[in-house]
């Protein structure tokens, strides 16, 4: 029990940490990359509090799809500060890109172990709840799944709706080829 | 054991680190990045207290959040790029002509 709780500060000082220099960060790269360390600390977080599931779903659909579309769009960009460019900082543009890299295969593996304990955890607790049945603190992926899909079917499919119309209206807005074709006005 | 009370208290630092990230900081991308923060911390309180509650439910409303979260990071970045192609700039105080 003394081990949860040290895992606890360990995970949410990283946490605070990596979000406070997040705020810090005139780069928008690293703030994308600090912003992963601090998911993955709080997914670390998930797997403390019995919620594998939702700790492998944040590494992989919110660290991994969503940053990864925030990190497309700042590379597509190319703003790498954010006001004043000097140019001690723009001689060392290209040494800091390094860095990057180098954290960012850092966070890779961190990544990777930590999926790799989170499906470990959720084995763990999907045999213990089958055997004992009584008093279960956590909830497997088959819980999770049947009140999804009967409780909150609703919400379930008006999510997917929303999905479609973010989907067009994301389209509508960036696509420069419908803006000035304008097929609606002939 | 960590009890609700710290990871109440941890939820509650994340937000307002997004908060103020959201005020301070003159850059778009910055500021949808402290909103996602802002989400992260609700989706932490969540599920610390569908665990000392024992039930799922905390679980599945944080898959909503984070649905809406894709959604919401999708159309934010796709507006952030339709602005930058007018102004060639990421400070929001460049966008004054969006004024009534």
């Amino acid at each position: 029990m003394e081990s949860s709780l040290a895992f606890f500060y360990v995970f949410a000082a990283v946490a605070v940490v990596s979000t406070l220099l997040v705020i810090a960060q005139p780069n928008p790269i690293y703030s994308v990359l600090l912003l992963i360390t601090s998911f993955m600390a709080l997914a670390g977080l998930y797997v403390l509090l019995d919620a594998p599931f939702v700790a492998v779903t944040q590494i992989i659909v919110y660290a991994g799809a969503i940053m990864v579309l925030f990190l497309f769009v700042v590379m597509l960009l190319n703003v790498a500060q954010e006001e004043t460019v000097s140019e001690a900082e723009a001689a060392s543009a290209g040494a800091s890109s390094g860095a990057a890299r180098g954290f960012g295969a850092l966070l890779a593996i961190a990544m990777a172990l930590e999926l790799i304990w989170a499906l470990n955890r959720s084995r763990g607790i999907g045999t213990a709840a089958s055997v004992a049945g009584v008093t279960r603190q956590s909830w497997s992926v088959a819980d999770i799944g049947r009140t999804l899909f009967t409780n909150y079917a609703f919400a379930f499919e008006a999510t997917s709706v929303l999905i479609l119309v973010a989907m067009i209206g994301s389209i509508t807005l960036a696509g420069r080829h419908l803006a000035e074709k304008k097929p609606w006005r002939r | 054991m960590a009890s609700l009370n710290h990871y109440l208290i941890l939820s509650g630092v994340i937000f307002t680190i997004g908060v103020a990230g959201v005020f301070l900081r003159r850059n778009l991308i910055t500021i949808l990045l402290s909103i996602e923060v802002m989400l992260n911390a609700v989706n932490l309180s969540f599920i610390a207290f569908g665990h000392f509650q024992g039930s799922a439910d905390g679980q599945i409303i944080v898959f909503f959040v984070i649905t809406v979260a894709a959604a919401e990071a999708a159309v934010g970045l796709a507006l952030v790029i339709s602005l930058f192609r007018h102004v060639e700039t990421l400070n929001p105080d460049a966008f004054r002509q969006l004024r009534g």
